[in-house]
């Protein structure tokens, strides 16, 4: 389980968290949506421990994080930061060298899957392959938090369809929790169990999917816009 | 993306109703084995946890049996699948009834419209 416990984070000049205190359950897909600058990546980063509060503690099963706990995150960035020079087997070895957790013949499957040539290099993959890619370094990392910060963004439908039918096949939701922040919320609702509305900083709220449908019969952005007409 | 949902009724609810009418159309046999939870999953682009909820209610609903270790099937029972299709009989009904009723029909109305319709669809095809 991950816990916040009155976590706030200052930058230099911004306020990223203020006060947030929160218990993830784990065993499911979750989604955490704000609008932009809102601090969804702060809060991802922390629990990837890349990033310490400024006060507060962050825990993974009541261990603080840091780079310790991160063996047990996997955490896919907004950003390409692989080695251009290197074809994707390559990629995916020298990944197997970094992370103790690493499983290359999982990786293998994700990308086979994925229709991704192992032979290309980096460099020369589309945009959409290299988000492919990406997925299949994360999934393949036998870790219980999956992060995805923006999975999705830039690439087209049928990209974003196989990479969300390649996180169904190779999740195991028995011993794994991932947390996905999009944009693209809409499109992956039902895939997403429950939902974390962050605002300013600020966790407005932690709900069942299901239930915003069935007790506020809205979408996930339609009731988000309403905590945020709420709150300001 | 998966399929379309209507954003005011749970998923696993939509599921429900979708499997159930699949099963009474003749999609899905009797005895016929579902796709495991994470095919579902896939197929539908739906949470997993969402598929497990979907099969309990209809086990709850005497629709499918889980045999253990082998999967979850469409039940033998085939009174279990008629009174499933009474019951959507009058799902649909319902639905149609309170629409009507909000547009002012009456019953006779209603019965009337009915009645003319089922009529002349029958003159058509002859």
């Amino acid at each position: 389980m991950i816990t916040f416990e009155n976590v706030s984070k200052r930058y230099l000049t911004k306020q990223a968290l203020t006060d947030v205190s929160i218990s993830i359950p784990t065993g499911k897909i979750i989604g955490l949506v704000g609008s932009n600058g809102s601090g969804k990546s702060t809060f991802m980063k922390m629990i990837a421990g890349l990033v310490s509060p400024s006060k507060g503690n962050v825990m993974i099963d009541q261990e603080l994080t840091s780079r310790r706990t991160a063996n047990k995150v996997a955490y896919l960035s907004e950003l390409d930061a692989y080695y251009s020079f290197f074809s994707v087997k390559e990629t995916i070895h020298f990944f197997a060298t970094q992370f103790q957790d690493f499983d290359i013949e999982k990786a293998h499957e994700i990308i086979d899957f994925m229709e991704v040539d192992i032979n290309q290099k980096v460099k020369h993959l589309s945009k959409g392959n290299r988000g492919r890619l990406k997925i299949a370094l994360t999934l393949a990392r036998e870790v219980p938090i999956i992060l995805m910060d923006e999975p999705l963004s830039g690439l087209d439908p049928m990209v974003r369809d196989s990479i969300v039918k390649g996180l169904l096949s190779f999740i195991d939701l028995e011993k794994q929790t991932v947390i996905i922040t999009t944009h693209e919320v809409t499109e992956i609702e039902p895939l997403l169990e429950m939902v974390i509305a962050i605002r300013n900083g600020k966790v407005l709220a932690l709900e069942d999917v299901e239930t915003i449908r069935e007790r506020d019969r809205m979408r996930i952005v339609d009731w988000l816009k309403k905590l945020y007409l709420e709150e300001a | 993306m998966g399929e379309e949902f209507n954003p005011s009724k749970p998923i696993y609810l939509q599921l429900v109703d979708r499997i159930s009418w699949e099963i009474i159309k003749g999609e899905r046999k009797t005895g016929e084995k579902l796709p495991s939870v994470r095919e579902m999953a896939i197929q539908s682009g739906v949470n997993p946890n969402t598929v497990s909820r979907t099969y309990n209610e209809l086990e709850r609903m005497e629709i499918v049996e889980t045999k253990r270790g082998q999967g979850t099937f469409v039940t033998e029972q085939k009174e279990k699948l008629i009174q499933l299709r009474e019951q959507l009989k009058i799902n649909h009904i319902q639905n149609f009834i309170e629409e009507m009723k909000q547009m002012g029909f009456s019953s006779e109305d209603m019965i009337d419209g009915i009645r003319t319709y089922v009529t002349n669809e029958k003159e058509n095809q002859s």
